[in-house]
This record gives C-alpha cells, structure tokens and sequence, in this order.
C-alpha cells in the first residue's frame, strides 16, 4: 500500500503564478470586459463633468444675470451675445443647455448617489439586524421588505411624494424608501450563509461586543453582492428621480436636475425645437448606461456562484 | 456469420473547447454482434458516456466526431446527415439514459412522451400508437398501463420512471440499445429487476445492447463482451468472463480489485491511486502510467491497441502475463 | 386547495389593510387637512363645526375606523376638483389604463418571446448579441424619455402616428375602448409600445436564460434522442417548460404595468388613471390620491392571488403540492 501512496502524488501541473491578491485579481478579472472599462471611464468623466461643473460651464444657468432672454431658443452651434458658442442650444430663457445639463448633472448625480448611500446603510444595518437576530425581528423586517418589493418603485415613489410633496429632501426620502428593501434582503441572504461560517462563531466565543461582530466581522464578508446591488441602484435611483422631476413630482424648478430639463423641454420638442429634451435626455442615458455596465461586469466578477 | 449490429472503427470524438481540445474519445474501436450486449466500462470522464453520444448522433458543440467511423448495419453514421439520422435515432437506435428523474419531461403527460415517440417514426393513427404505448409499458411491468399512461412523470418512482424510459426506447423495437448507466440511480432491488427485464427483453428481440457502466459486477451478470475504457481511449477488451478472470491491463486489474466481494472479507480493499487525469493535459505517453504499479520507461511512448490471444485486445506495454501475481 | 385559498385570501385582506392604515396616515395625518378640506375664507367657528362635522376632533384610530367603514361602503370621498365622488373618477379612466397596459403585456410577450427563445437558441449568433444588448438598454432607459424620443421620430418628424390622446373609441361592454377603431388603434401604437418596451426585455432575458438552461436538461436529450423532429422539441419540450416562469413573471408585472402607466400616459397625455393621479398630486386632490391607491393596492393584491393560482394550474407538481397543504 505504501508505494501506492508514493505513486498517488498525481503531477502537480507547474503554473507560474504571481502572488495573487483578491484585489489584483478582481481588478484584472474586471478588466477582461472592455465594455466594461469603456462605462468605467465613461462615468468618471461623467462625474468629473458634475463635480467641476461650476468651473467649466461657460455660464452659470441659474445666475439670470448671466442669461439673455435674447438668447432664447437658439439652435445648437450659434453663438450668442456674450460671445461664446450655445454648442447644444439654449432653452426658452436663453440659458446655455451645455452648462444646463452639466449643472443638471451634478443635482441628478448627488440625489442618485447621496439616496442610493443611505439607502444603502439603512438597509444593510437593518439586513445585517434581521440576520444576526433572527427569529421575530427577522420577519418583522423580512415582512415589511417583501410587502415593499410587491409594489413597483414607482407606485411607493408616488406614493410618499404625494404625502410629503416635493423637494430635493423629499425626493431623497422617497428614494431611501424605495430603495432600502434591497439592500436588506440582499444583506440578510448574505449574511445568514457568512454567520453559520466558523469565523463568525470565533468571534461569539470571544466574547466580543454584537456591534463588533456585526460590522467590524460580518459585515466585510456581505460587501460583494452590496456592491454589486448599490451600483445597480444609483443608476435605478438616477432614472427614478429623473423620472419623478419630468412629472412634476421631484426636484423643484429652481434645481433642476436633468430629469426636469427634459420636461421643460417637452412642449418645445412637438414644434420641432427638439435639442432643450433631446441633449439632457443623452446625458441621463449615457449615464445610466455607463454605471449599468460597471454594475453588470461587477456582478459577474463578484458573484461566486458564476465562478468556474 | 451476419454482419454486426454495430461496428466503431477508430472513433475519434473532441471537445473543441477555449482551453484547448479535449480529446474525449479517442481512437475507440469495438463491435456489437447481433443480440450481444457489450460492456462498456470506465470511470467517471472516462469517455464512455460520449462514445454512446457519438453513437446515438448526439454529440453537443463544442463536441464533435473528428474522425473514425461508425458502421451501423453497414451504414456509416457519422457521415449521415442530420435528418438521416434522426430518422434512425429513437426508432433502430434507442438510447436509456442515466438518471430516470431527468430523463421524462416534467411538464408533458407520459401518454404524450410516449406517442409523439411512436409517431416521430410511424406513419399511424394516435389510437394505435396509444396501444403501441400501453403495450410497452406493460412488457416492462408496469401495472395498469391504462391509467398509467394519463399520468405525470413526478408520480412515478424512480424505478417505475426508468422503466418508462426503458418502454420509450422499446417502442420501435430498435436494432440497438445504448444504455448509459440506467441502473446507477436507482435501489439495488430495483437494479436487479431492471437487470433481469432488460435481458429478457434483447434476448427475444434481437436487440443489441451497449450497456455504459462503472459497475463491473453489472456487467459481469449482464454482458458478453466488455471493453474497459481509459481517459478516452479502450484500454483492453474482449470476452467478458476472459477479462474479468484474467485482466490483461494493469487497469482492469486495478477495477477488479477494487470491487469488494465476499472471498476478499478482512482483506483491505484495494484501491487504484490517484485520480483519472484531466483530458485536456494527458501526461505523454501511456495515459494510465502516473497511476500503473507496473509502468516502466518504455511507458514513456504512447502504447498502441494489439490483440492479446482470440477476440482480446489490450493497450500496455507491460500486459500482466499468465502466472504473474496480481497487483494493484 | 381550498385551505390553500383561504390562506391566500386572508393573507391579501391584511395586506390591504395595513395598506390602508399607511394610505390613510399619509395622506390625512401628514399635513393638515383642515387647510385642503375646509375654505381658507371660513371663520374660527365655522372651522370648528367643519372639524366636528368631518371628525377630525377624534383621535386618529377613531377616525380611520370611520375612513374605513366609508371606504368599504364605496364612499372615498369627493374630489375636490371636480366635485364629483373619488371613486367614480377613477373607475371611469380605468378602461383607458387597462386597455393600454394589456396592450403593452400583449406586444410584450408578442416581441420578447420569439426574440428570446432566438437568443437562447443561437446564443453565438451576432443578431443575438444585438438582440441581448437591446434589452440591457430596454431595461436602462428611462420610460419617459424613450416616450419623448417615439414621439420625436414618429409624430414630429415622420408625421406616422399621432403623438397624444386615445383617438375614437367604440363601445364594448358599455365602455369606451380604443382598440376597436383604427385611429383609436395608432393612438395606443407608441404608448402601448414605450409601455412594453421595459417588459419586452424582461421576457427577452427569461425566455433566453429558460431556453439555455432547458436545452442543457436530460430530458430535451432524451427528447432527441427520441429522434424528435427540432421543432417538436423546441417548441414543445422547451417551450413548455420555459411558458411557465415567464407567464408568471407578465403575469405579476401587470401590476407594475399599470402603476408604470403613469408616466406613460403623463407622456402621451393618454386620458387614464395615472395621469389623474398625477394631476391630482399636482393640485394635492387627497381624496382622489387615497382612492387611487386603494384601488392600485387592491388591483395589486388581486392580480398576485390570480398568478399564484394560474401557476398551480399550469405546473402538475406545484398543483400537487399545494393539494398535500
């Protein structure tokens, strides 16, 4: 028998590896889709565009001293009175819709991301609770995210703008309340696989505080799959919210964000000024796209039941 | 002597996959006489599950039949066309496959499983192919066929649904079964039932049979010829109780040896090291070599299929000669 | 099967009535109705007889409770635009909703199912890589703003269709329906189809990723095995066994539908139920924002008890189980 063993050592394949970090390997993993690093430098062009936006704009859209009802309606390409070129036209108050849509970014960007964050801390707290607890604290929440998901984001958008009324804030809220239910469950599935892990059980033998255990041990082990979900739902809470602004229901006029520039456009658009909705409209689904093709190799890369 | 049922001459059947081409058949050669059942026996990616696709015409992409061929009644069915072949596939070729529970469509009636088969092939009216169906299932013992027949395959048994399978590849009375472990999944009591049905059943009908297994006491009980398949290739054959009482190859000898039987009680079990290699990076030479308690230097080149005494082939450079012990 | 039924049914009462606990704080608990309900001009005691009279002195279950037992008589309410009960409003732009939604589950299954079954056949094949990307941009694009672009190419610059309104009805059943006359029919054409389009890649991944896992089942190889012809097998063998998680899914997404329809309607000015209520959340018309909801909640409930009990219908094994409970 003992040659037996000695013959068993099936031969090793020699494979010349570097030291593979996790991260080293997610970069690269990620890297194989060229799709992907297209919407990768697609949006953080896109951000730069919304962070900078008061920099770069020709003009500050919302300054009226700035604006020249002269302007109006100008076609893209023409150059107006304050001597610089409207390259994608003006809207009905002369304001220029390059700089309109850069700044129309920046609130669409911040409400998307900023709801999408909360949403995100709110949901993976009360996921990571309902997981760690168990028993009626977690159907008491696994309740109230399965009645949530029953109804469409824009049914339970709707309905809380129509108590609150509109507003940026009111708008984020909405966004929060949609969105959380999510995250919570994907959380909650994670985390009930990672608790029954040894790790985690270490972790209760040494007494360490719930609150430990919780973020410090669990948490970093749930963070794939939110990841993945977050993306998702920054490009969801972006359309939503522009969604929401073009029926009148979102962003006041005063900040409008792309999905409101597109409805001022509208009437515009049935008598052929197409370039007030059409460019914004662009700019919302270049965006969109970009973060759904980053979240959609992520997803590929992160979720370990696709790995061979 | 008629001419064989069934003829595979140096099959050559490769997966051509990203990682490189997997040669999971690879120069197979066997016959099948008219009402003979053959063994086919092997591990598991041994390559005897494809073998018995490439028969039956079935080999998905990236998979295909690279060279060889397979004389059917004289016929080369790797040159057929698709539409020739389907004409043949389930009619004068049956295949059984292995696990009953997948086998029948979960959301089709039996009744209709059984006569779309009848009538893919027979030009007859659905009343007589629903007496052809319940025909069928009664010679493979299922009771009350009628009610049977209207039923759903999740409330059948396993055994009851192999069974079925089984009646499905009878419909047409084929020429040739090819039987890809059906018994694998099932109790032993069940096996044994099916055992005995399956050989009555080609003993009457004629039929051929190529029985797909890893279980040599199976084949023991069941076959008259047996070739012992290694990482895609035969690497000995011949008639059945020749090969197993005097194995030629260090790998059949190794199978047998590792079948717990009554005379070995007390004795360890002996067991082949290792694991079956991966096909798609073969160690050169004899595939079996990092695993064979024989292997030597002359093992380092590809050993060749050469007759070894009447109707017996084996692939080793070391064959175990009459009088040597036994190792494994 | 019964017991099943019964359990679903009660299930779906206390859903709607927690629904209506939320709908009813909301809306009447959240702001203060005194200043919607009552006429700024009115004095400090006219305002309290209001008050008195419309029970707002009551505490807040006590009012619900009389929310509720109005409400379960039929009675939400009038509005306070039109002066007319809440209720009867939305019920009579209801056909124009539902017309316009069948019609987009109607051209979704229409376009998605032959698409996706394509795409799952021929995985490899360029048309179905341009058929997938066509739904991952079907699932990005903002409803509204695909509407826009329909109505750019097809009412401004090619004069095909017309861009809003329902066009002429006819008379079925004693309502108005579109779809029974021509020009009622291109009316509904770009709604109906910017509606769908959302849907249409939904059924498009389903069917495609039902197909792919289907064709790699020992029963579609056993099926041709069988020396079934392709087309038995696939449309058959397959076939049948991807309808069911696809038909659920529409089925279920009827509610989304519907709910969607409201920024398509808003689009398209399509004389329906969302676009009432999102005039009325405009103009903060609260007894017809509750009723909307109610009934959408309602709508809601009754369409989910529907698809689970057409699911157990359409799979013997599902049906099984449910007969064991």
């Amino acid at each position: 028998m003992s040659d037996a063993t000695a013959n068993g050592t099936a031969p090793a394949t020699p494979r010349k590896d570097k030291v593979e970090t996790p991260f080293r390997r997610f970069v690269s993993e990620f890297c194989e889709s060229k799709v992907a690093i297209g919407g990768l430098i697609v949006f953080t062009a896109i951000a730069l565009i919304a962070i900078f936006a008061p920099w770069i704009t020709p003009q500050n859209p919302y300054d009226l001293a700035q604006l020249d009802i002269m302007d109006g309606r100008q076609e893209p390409g023409t150059t107006g009175g304050a001597g610089f070129t409207f390259w994608l036209g003006t809207d009905d108050q002369g304001r220029d819709m390059m700089s309109g849509i850069m700044y129309g970014l920046r609130i669409s960007l911040t409400v998307g991301a900023g709801s999408a964050l909360i949403a995100c801390l709110v949901g993976a707290s009360l996921g990571l609770l309902a997981a760690y607890a168990g028993g009626r604290t977690d159907s008491a929440i696994m309740r109230l995210v399965d009645l949530q998901l029953s109804f469409p984001s824009i049914l339970v958008a709707l309905m809380i703008l129509a108590f609150l009324g509109k507003g940026i804030m009111n708008v984020v809220i909405a966004l929060v309340i949609v969105e959380w239910a999510y995250y919570a469950r994907t959380v909650r599935g994670t985390a009930l696989v990672e608790r029954r892990r040894e790790y985690i059980e270490a972790a209760q033998c040494l007494a360490l505080p719930t609150h430990r255990i919780l973020f410090r041990h669990l948490l970093p082990n749930c963070l794939p799959p939110l990841i993945v979900v977050a993306t998702m739902q920054v490009a969801r809470a972006i359309a939503l919210e522009a969604t929401l602004s073009f029926l009148g229901l979102g962003v006041p006029i005063t900040e409008p964000s792309l999905g409101l520039l597109i409805a001022n456009g509208y009437e515009y658009m049935l008598s052929g000024k197409y370039w007030i909705s059409f460019y914004p409209g662009i700019a919302l689904l270049v965006t969109i796209v970009s973060i759904n093709l980053v979240g959609d190799q992520l997803r590929d890369v992160l979720n370990p039941r696709l790995k061979k | 002597m008629a001419a064989p049922t069934l003829e595979v001459r140096n099959l050559r059947t490769h997966f051509f996959t990203r990682a490189g081409i997997v040669k999971a058949v690879d120069d197979v050669s066997f016959t099948v006489e008219r009402g003979k059942v053959l063994g086919l026996v092997g591990e598991s990616g041994s390559g005897k599950t494809v073998t018995g696709f490439s028969i039956i015409g079935l080999v998905d992409p990236p998979g295909r039949i690279a060279g060889g061929s397979i004389l059917f009644q004289g016929r080369d069915l790797a040159k057929l066309s698709e539409e020739e072949m389907r004409d043949l596939r389930g009619n004068r070729i049956a295949m059984i496959f292995q696990d009953p529970m997948m086998t029948l469509n979960p959301v089709l009636r039996i009744d209709t499983q059984m006569i779309e088969t009848v009538l893919a092939h027979k030009k007859v009216s659905r009343e007589e192919a629903r007496q052809r169906a319940r025909d069928t299932l009664g010679m493979v013992g299922i009771p009350s066929p009628d009610e049977r027949l209207k039923a759903y395959p999740h409330q059948f048994s396993g055994g009851m649904r192999q069974r079925v399978a089984i009646a499905i590849a009878l419909l047409h009375e084929p020429d040739l079964i090819v039987a890809d472990e059906p018994t694998t999944a099932l109790d032993v009591t069940i096996q044994g039932q099916i055992l005995a049905e399956v050989q009555k059943l080609a003993a009457t009908t004629g039929t051929s049979l190529i029985w797909i297994t890893h279980d040599l006491s199976v084949v023991a009980g069941l076959a008259d010829d047996i070739a012992v398949m290694y990482a895609g290739r035969v690497v000995e054959q011949g008639a059945v109780s020749e090969v197993l009482d005097r194995p030629l190859h260090p790998y059949t000898s190794g199978l047998i040896g590792s079948v717990p039987s009554r005379n070995k009680r007390g004795e360890p079990l002996r067991q082949i090291p290792g694991m079956t290699p991966s096909l798609l990076n073969l160690p050169p030479g004899c595939a079996f070599r990092t695993r064979c308690p024989r292997a030597g230097e002359e093992c380092m080149a590809e050993p060749e299929i050469r007759g070894a005494g009447p109707g017996r082939m084996v692939r080793c450079f070391r064959p175990i000669t009459e009088g040597a012990e036994q190792v494994a | 099967m019964t017991v099943y039924l019964v359990r679903r049914l009660l299930q779906a009462l206390l859903v709607v009535l927690a629904m209506s606990v939320i709908v009813f704080v909301g809306v009447y608990a959240i702001g203060d109705p005194v200043e919607i309900l009552i006429s700024p001009d009115a004095d400090q005691l006219e305002r309290e007889r209001a008050v008195v009279a419309l029970g707002l002195d009551l505490p807040l279950w006590q009012q619900y409770l009389v929310f509720l037992t109005k409400a379960l008589q039929g009675d939400l309410g009038n509005s306070f635009v039109f002066n007319e009960p809440a209720l009867k409003l939305i019920l009579q732009r209801m056909p124009a909703t539902l017309e316009l939604a069948f019609g987009a589950m109607f051209l979704s299954i229409l376009v998605g199912l032959p698409l996706g079954l394509y795409a799952g056949l021929r995985p490899d094949s360029p048309v179905s890589k341009g058929i997938m990307a066509g739904s991952i941009l079907g699932f990005s694009l903002p409803t509204f703003w695909v509407g826009l672009m329909l109505i750019m190419v097809f009412a401004v610059q090619l004069g095909w269709l017309p861009s809003t309104g329902r066009g002429d009805t006819a008379s079925l059943l004693g309502l108005q329906w579109s779809f029974l006359t021509i020009d009622g029919l291109s009316h509904m054409a770009m709604p109906a189809l910017n509606l769908a389009l959302f849907k249409i890649s939904l059924v498009i991944r389903l069917t495609r990723a039902g197909v792919r896992e289907t064709m790699l089942m020992d029963y579609v190889k056993f099926a041709r095995a069988k020396g079934l012809s392709p087309a038995r097998v696939t449309f058959v063998h397959v076939f049948k066994n991807i309808l069911i998680p696809v038909v659920t899914v529409v089925g279920l997404e009827l509610g989304s539908t519907i709910a969607f329809s409201v920024v398509t309607e808003s689009v398209f000015a399509w004389p329906g139920m969302g676009k009432l209520i999102i005039d009325s959340i405009n103009v903060l018309d609260r007894p017809v924002i509750v009723a909307y909801l109610m009934i959408i909640v309602l709508m809601f409930i009754t369409i989910n008890l529907i698809v689970d009990l057409t699911y157990s219908l359409l799979d013997p094994r599902v049906r099984l189980e449910s007969k064991g409970t």
